[in-house]
């Protein structure tokens, strides 16, 4: 996977490279150019003036913890639930794997209703809610679940293929020197599968961080970023919203870049 | 004691038809057969990896079949390292000290004194904070044995230990391996394809042909008295010797002298000197009614014993002080009108005289 023994390094510039680098060079700056632009035009002042909104703050605050949360929260289910997608054949698994891939395809609003139907007061787990004192409507347990919904495809899909390359045969070695299941699990499974589900880990929760549309069904208060963002768009248009939306991406790829360096600081174990 | 009893197990293409066989306290047992004839499979069935179709497995009396892999008290070593990767030598050889959870855990200190004992008896104890990645070939398999026997199996089973080592470590191994069975008491099954592996240490040895056991016995049982026409071609051996190489007396010759009682043969091999086995396949030896010259070493005269009819040849055996098993084929056997009593002289050269060291 990672062998770059056999790449080959080609250092002479064919014209079909250079072709494929021009197409390359169109791609990037479609994805840049509009970030330039937004970072163009907003000023350090202006800037300065967003970071002391309170509103803006307690958002982006807010947007930060709930999705990392979420993430957290999550995968205490999740990473059990990949590792049996990676060991185990069972009846309809590919049924079940296609159910996973579902929160990526359907459109976000679409599940945010879809959600809504379950957590509202009427639905079953906002039932559940309501008597343990608790609603999902409006609050950040609502933002978490929203979250989770349309991010937990990437943790569990990364987590399964960091088991899949465990050699079943460690595990079994495991066994044989007297290990429980659980402690091969714990000792020898996760840990070698550990870059793939902490990689899945930082997707899950950047893809929660910049989730609107099912949010904004649940949760439209509090607001986290995203919705603030629209919000003020609305209200007082592009030159008002532009700071905010760039102290948020500033923020966000901070975040992103640090946990990568961490991540990326643990070597997956070598096989 | 580790008893295996008709024990059946379908893996098409090939099956495991009703394998039995005991291994008592302390026996070295191989297992030998050509690749997928199910060795590796009947090695993961007592192990606990697969369960069998049919039959039971008893470990002191016990019966395992159904009992869980890290409940069994039975070790494996792969041919290929299992080595935890993310764990340095000292982690993976503490990891059965670790899951210790019924006889009693063992404090940090214990466990470190355990481990280093144990680096010690394998020769690991430069590597302990070496990761396996880092080891030779020879070393990892070191360090899986010492991992194995720290989890204090009542078996150990060894697939294919030697088979990725080269000469040097798989001598190295041996020893160690001896060591490990005589000290501990423990029984070991030992699978492989190569009999150089059988001759040099096994007590006792099983012959596995297509799913099924063959011939079990002692080495001397299989290699000099092979059951079936599957066995001996396999084993392709019939003269067999334990005895010891002697130092070559003159410097830049590797014709060595191995006495064995009062046989001395002449070996060609670049071995030192010790105690080991010979061995000389019976087409390798010549037959003829008169000592001529000839460039084989190895000339000897003796009576000619018996003579059996084997399949596509006749085998001559011919009594030299030890009995020297030949092939030959009917019409040489009807020219030099070969018949039981007679005298004749065996020969063969050094260079098809194959030293095992011990």
């Amino acid at each position: 996977m990672q062998d770059t023994k056999y790449q080959i390094r080609n250092t002479r510039y064919e014209p079909l490279s250079l072709a494929f680098a021009a197409l390359g060079g169109l791609v990037l700056l479609f994805i840049v150019a509009p970030l330039a632009s937004l970072f163009v035009n907003c000023s350090v002042p202006e800037l300065a003036e967003t970071a002391k909104d309170v509103g803006v703050r307690s958002s982006i605050w807010l947007t930060l913890w709930t999705s990392m949360a979420a993430t957290m929260l999550f995968a205490l289910a999740a990473i059990p639930f990949a590792y049996l997608l990676a060991r185990k054949d069972f009846p309809l698994k590919g049924l079940v794997m296609a159910i996973i891939d579902l929160p990526i395809v359907i459109p976000h609003s679409a599940a945010g209703i879809a959600l809504l139907g379950i957590v509202s007061k009427n639905g079953a787990l906002g039932k559940t809610a309501a008597k343990m004192g608790f609603s999902f409507i409006g609050t950040p347990a609502g933002i978490m679940t929203a979250m989770a919904f349309v991010s937990i495809p990437y943790l569990l899909n990364s987590a399964r293929d960091g088991f899949l390359a465990v050699p079943v045969r460690l595990e079994k070695a495991a066994l044989s020197l007297g290990a429980s299941p659980l402690r091969v699990f714990l000792t020898v499974s996760v840990p070698l599968a550990w870059r793939s589900i902490l990689s899945g880990s930082i997707l899950m929760w950047a893809r929660g961080m910049s989730e609107f549309g099912a949010v904004l069904i649940i949760a439209y208060h509090p607001m986290i970023t995203p919705v603030l963002i629209y919000e003020r768009l609305g209200a007082f248009g592009l030159k008002y919203t532009r700071p905010t939306a760039v102290l948020f991406i500033v923020v966000c790829l901070v975040f992103l870049v640090v946990l990568r360096l961490l991540a990326g600081g643990k070597n997956n174990a070598q096989r | 004691m580790l008893s295996v009893r008709n024990i059946s197990k379908d893996l098409t293409p090939f099956a495991i038809k009703d394998v039995s066989f005991e291994v008592s306290n302390s026996q070295y047992f191989v297992l030998l057969g050509r690749t997928g004839v199910g060795k590796s499979v009947l090695l993961e069935t007592i192990a606990g990896l697969a369960r069998p179709d049919a039959g039971r497995i008893f470990l002191d009396g016990k019966d395992i079949t159904n009992e869980k892999m890290q409940k069994r008290k039975i070790a494996l070593v792969f041919q290929n390292s299992t080595l935890f990767p993310h764990m340095t030598v000292y982690d993976n050889i503490a990891y059965p000290l670790r899951c210790r959870e019924n006889n009693g855990q063992l404090s940090q200190r214990q466990i470190r004194q355990r481990v280093n004992e144990l680096a010690e008896d394998f020769a690991v104890g430069h590597l302990l904070a070496a990761k396996p990645q880092t080891l030779s070939g020879g070393e990892s398999q070191r360090v899986s044995l010492a991992r194995a026997v720290a989890s204090e199996p009542r078996c150990l089973l060894l697939d294919e230990p030697l088979s990725s080592l080269d000469t040097k470590s798989r001598s190295q191994m041996r020893a160690l391996l001896r060591k490990i069975n005589a000290q501990n008491r423990m029984q070991i099954v030992h699978v492989t394809h190569d009999y150089t592996e059988a001759v040099s240490l096994a007590t006792h040895v099983a012959v596995m042909e297509a799913g099924t056991i063959a011939q079990v016995g002692n080495v001397e049982q299989i290699f000099q008295h092979p059951k079936s026409e599957f066995v001996a071609r396999f084993v392709g051996i019939r003269n067999f010797f334990k005895g010891r190489l002697q130092e070559p007396r003159d410097h830049g010759t590797d014709t060595r002298w191995f006495s064995s009682g009062s046989l001395s043969l002449s070996v060609l091999t670049d071995s030192p000197g010790g105690p080991g086995f010979v061995c000389v396949r019976s087409e390798d030896v010549t037959i003829s009614n008169t000592a001529g010259k000839t460039s084989a070493r190895n000339n000897f005269e003796g009576t000619i014993a018996e003579i059996i009819p084997a399949g596509f040849g006749v085998e001559v055996i011919v009594d030299i002080g030890v009995e020297i098993a030949a092939m030959v084929s009917p019409e040489s056997a009807k020219m030099l009108e070969l018949s039981c009593g007679k005298k004749a002289w065996v020969s063969f050269k050094a260079s098809a005289v194959k030293y095992i060291e011990e």
